[in-house]
């Protein structure tokens, strides 16, 4: 695998038994003992992945709060110091530069974290947007590991590993100098999965013992390590977008359904103009949720059909191994939107009836 | 992993066994293995006349789909339904439970696949 970078886990995934696979540049694994275990264990109990490849950009200045502010979609002034908020940054056209998650140190200090995938993209976007205001930018991503621990028993196994009291650090909180392990840690109580749980920003050095002290200490509350692939299942379920699949840079928030995370009535920020137009005129396309009636498993990019006419395209499916139904996400005409239509995704040379059904697909289990 | 005397394998992953002029095409232990958990299979229709190496079936897993390749060319006489109900047999003893039917077009292709210490070789070598 040219080419490709290797976190500092890379000999723990060995260890493991994890399966790597090339994704995003780097050589991660896909799956341990295999992605169904690993999906349950993450529901169930716990789940700890190696997201070291994630993106890491520190905002210092006596401007970032109005940089910040003016960059993503979300309203970020409101913000309590050591809260997180979940964004997206967006072009003049609302398009989708990427999402991100935002932590608010202070007023003049954040740190945004970027998918892998994007880094480069999103580290000159910022440069380029930061010209007219007095912050200074460093891309932090290639100094961190990170390490996320989900799942209903994660609390209690990463309070094994520390004498913070863990309930101090609330539903989208951060908290800096924590003591896990001995090693010092960045955590935040967010994660990719629909539960419960901490990611933990930590130095390369730090990273393998940490992974192997929690696996260790949690292996009786049935701590597993998790791969790429019941990283994506679990994600899917919850709702959480993917870049690249249900937002892109022709996908905008209000498409994706994720206007929650879009504050119009605030301050200016890029893109904006093109959201409030977008939102005013209506929405051309939206992202669904649907259910297969037909047989076949729906999987990104295959298309969407009404009466022989393309109405769109699959961003996600699988057979949930949570709900043991056949689902998806799809980007259809708006037309075609409505709860309970019906059309037909192509699978391979044949056609197969689904229709829209809720997208909250899973329940997701925040502790708030 | 479980590899079945009498048998022809082919590098992809596929069995074959004959018996008189007819022909069962599944997938293998070490295939159901690399698969992971089986969450669908599509099969032909009963009748279609398929070459070696054409696509003769999908296999999904909840991660991906992959195709299954005919080992020998043939036409297909009879499928296994109860793997559109039951994907997950495929899982449980990938031998047990055949995927189609052929009626052999041309034995002599049988002579180009493997034997079982053969397959068992190649596998090792996979790993």
């Amino acid at each position: 695998m040219a080419d490709l970078k290797r976190t500092a886990l890379y000999d723990s995934h060995l260890k493991w038994g994890g399966k790597i696979i090339g994704f995003a540049g780097w050589e991660l694994p896909v799956q341990y003992e295999g992605l169904v275990p690993e999906h349950h264990a993450v529901r169930n109990n716990a789940g700890l992945f190696d997201v070291s490849h994630m993106g890491e950009v520190s905002v210092k200045g006596k401007e970032a709060t109005a940089f910040v502010q003016y960059l993503v979609t979300n309203d970020v002034k409101v913000m309590a110091d050591n809260q997180v908020i979940y964004a997206q940054m967006c072009y003049e056209n609302g398009g989708v530069v990427d999402d991100l998650l935002v932590y608010k140190f202070d007023n003049d200090e954040y740190f945004l974290v970027i998918n892998a995938s994007n880094v480069d993209k999103d580290y000159a976007w910022m440069v380029e947007v930061a010209a007219k205001f007095d912050v200074a930018l460093v891309n932090l991503s290639p100094d961190y590991s990170e390490l996320a621990l989900q799942g209903p028993k994660a609390q209690e196994i990463l309070q094994k590993l520390t004498d913070t009291n863990l309930d101090e650090v609330g539903f989208f909180f951060l908290k800096r100098d924590v003591n896990i392990d001995g090693i010092n840690c960045l955590i935040s109580r967010t994660g990719y999965t629909g539960e419960d749980g901490f990611e933990i920003y930590i130095s390369h050095e730090d990273a393998p013992k940490m992974w192997d002290s929690i696996l260790n200490i949690g292996k009786d509350l049935g701590v597993k390590p998790v791969g790429l692939g019941a990283r994506d299942t679990l994600r899917f379920e919850a709702t959480l977008p993917l870049y690249g699949q249900e937002i892109d840079k022709d996908i905008s928030p209000l498409e994706a359904g994720l206007g929650y995370f879009v504050k119009l009535d605030t301050d200016d920020f890029i893109g904006k103009d093109a959201l409030v137009k977008q939102k005013a005129e209506g929405l051309k396309r939206k992202v669904v949720g649907f259910e297969m009636i037909g047989k076949g498993i729906p999987r990104h990019e295959y298309l969407v059909f009404k009466d022989g006419k393309e109405i769109g395209v699959v961003t996600t499916g699988y057979k949930s191994p949570t709900l043991d139904r056949t689902i998806g996400l799809a980007l259809v005409d708006a037309e075609y939107s409505k709860m309970d239509e019906e059309f037909e995704i192509q699978i391979r040379n044949k056609m197969s009836l689904a229709k829209v059904v809720s997208k909250r697909f899973y329940q997701k289990q925040y502790k708030k | 992993m479980k590899i079945v005397e009498g048998l022809y394998y082919t590098e992809e992953h596929e069995w074959v066994k004959v018996e008189g002029e007819k022909a069962y095409v599944g997938i293998t232990d070490f295939a159901s293995h690399q698969l992971g958990d089986i969450v669908f299979v599509e099969l032909p229709e009963v009748d279609a006349e398929l070459a070696k190496g054409d696509t003769f079936g999908v296999i999904e897993s909840v991660k991906a789909a992959s195709d299954s390749y005919m080992p020998v060319s043939g036409t297909v006489v009879e499928i296994n339904e109860a793997l559109e109900d039951e994907p997950e047999l495929l899982n449980a003893d990938a031998f047990e439970n055949w995927m189609i039917a052929v009626e052999l077009k041309d034995e002599s292709e049988l002579e180009e696949l493997m034997n079982a210490s053969e397959y068992e070789e190649f596998c090792n070598k996979e790993e």
